[in-house]
């Protein structure tokens, strides 16, 4: 542990700059956890000295493979790191805050607007757009489990995508069943 | 009462969506699309579109959009604070675990398994965007011909724009200015 940090005073002034600082990255950031966390880790590690580097990597490679959306579960664990229960509060509806009144609002001018003719042509014409993102990522995501050229991932996506495709098999379900293929058959760091 | 039902659907999705935003995507299509109706599979690639473009992760901004959509502002904040809930107990479970062994263990090989299957409902997800944009239809169309072309057009554009590192906001104003003139051109 590096002794250049020592964690925060929990009083006042702690709270609102915390509040204060993750609302506005996350007010602003357009693209997601892998553009938060690095803004987040500036804020707290390099300005405020709140939390060491190491343990901010630490946390950040948890909230990377926990449930969930990546950007509030890093708030969750650094704010839990920082200050406890009432960091993680704090930092969590500061990071769910800003979308959730964004979204409200995008969401009233989307009624108002999605019946226009002009909108539905840009809005399909995006669509579009959106399809070609979606499958750019899957290209990358399929890619990256072929070059690690083992058996067992490759079987589990050709299962898992028949049973969700083809037999509508509930996807929970088959989370559940390949978390528990992974526990039993998957903790050689190979499969990392 | 649908609020008690929207916070519970968000808060099974935020539980079993493994592996960031783009992983959300097949539950909450699962949930707010396919079973519920809540949403059309165009007002959810919609979404999917606008949360490309704006700040905030994929998984609340269709939490806040669904349930705006639903119930208006008490909705969206019963889905979003549905949706963080599982994050929030598991992540305050998993840090006192790993401050007091400095490892998360066997956790390690559930996510090991999730990863491809994750991969597998991602690709499903990116088939259900096809349909709805080349087919205009959410399920295997029975008449293969009946393709937009213009659709096409877009779409194959905006694949090489991506392969080319062309920024995500350009490609999607892009593919909407595209729109927009194809769609006057053929009107």
């Amino acid at each position: 542990m590096e002794p250049s940090y020592t964690l925060p005073v929990r009083n006042r002034s702690f709270y609102w700059k915390l509040f204060k600082s993750t609302f506005i990255i996350s007010a602003f950031t357009v693209g997601g956890g892998f553009v938060i966390i690095p803004l987040l880790k500036t804020k707290y590690v390099d300005e405020y000295g709140w939390i060491s580097d190491t343990e901010t990597l630490n946390l950040v490679a948890i909230a990377q493979s926990m449930p969930g959306v990546v950007a509030a579960n890093a708030a969750i664990l650094l704010g839990y790191r920082m200050a406890g229960i009432a960091g993680t509060v704090v930092a969590l509806l500061a990071t769910v805050l800003p979308p959730l009144i964004t979204l409200s609002v995008i969401s009233y001018f989307y009624d108002l607007f999605a019946s226009n003719p002009y909108i539905q042509m840009i809005l399909k014409g995006m669509q579009c757009g959106a399809t070609a993102l979606i499958i750019n990522v899957a290209i990358d995501l399929v890619a990256k489990q072929l070059r690690k050229k083992l058996l067992l991932p490759i079987l589990i996506i050709l299962a898992t995508f028949a049973a969700n495709f083809f037999f509508n098999v509930n996807i929970m379900l088959l989370i559940l069943i390949d978390g528990i293929l992974g526990l039993i058959w998957m903790r050689n760091a190979k499969y990392n | 009462m649908i609020d008690v039902l929207l916070f519970w659907e968000f808060a099974k999705i935020g539980l079993f969506c493994v592996g960031g935003g783009y992983a959300s995507m097949p539950l909450i299509q699962a949930s707010v699309v396919d079973t519920y109706h809540w949403l059309s599979m165009s007002e959810f690639v919609d979404i999917f579109t606008i949360s490309q473009m704006t700040p905030g992760p994929i998984g609340i901004n269709a939490a806040t959009f669904a349930g705006t959509k639903v119930d208006g502002i008490c909705g969206a904040v019963a889905a979003t604070v549905g949706f963080v809930a599982p994050s929030f107990i598991l992540g305050i479970i998993l840090a006192r675990l790993f401050f007091k062994y400095g490892d998360i263990g066997p956790i390690r090989g559930i996510l090991n398994g999730l990863r491809p299957a994750v991969v597998a409902l991602i690709c499903g997800a990116g088939i259900s965007f096809i349909l709805l944009a080349l087919w205009n239809s959410e399920t295997l169309p029975s008449d293969w011909s009946g393709m937009d072309l213009s659709g096409a057009l877009i779409l194959g554009l905006s694949v090489i724009a991506i392969r080319r590192k062309i920024s995500v906001i350009s490609v999607l104003t892009g593919s909407g200015i595209l729109g927009l003139i194809l769609g006057l051109l053929h009107g």
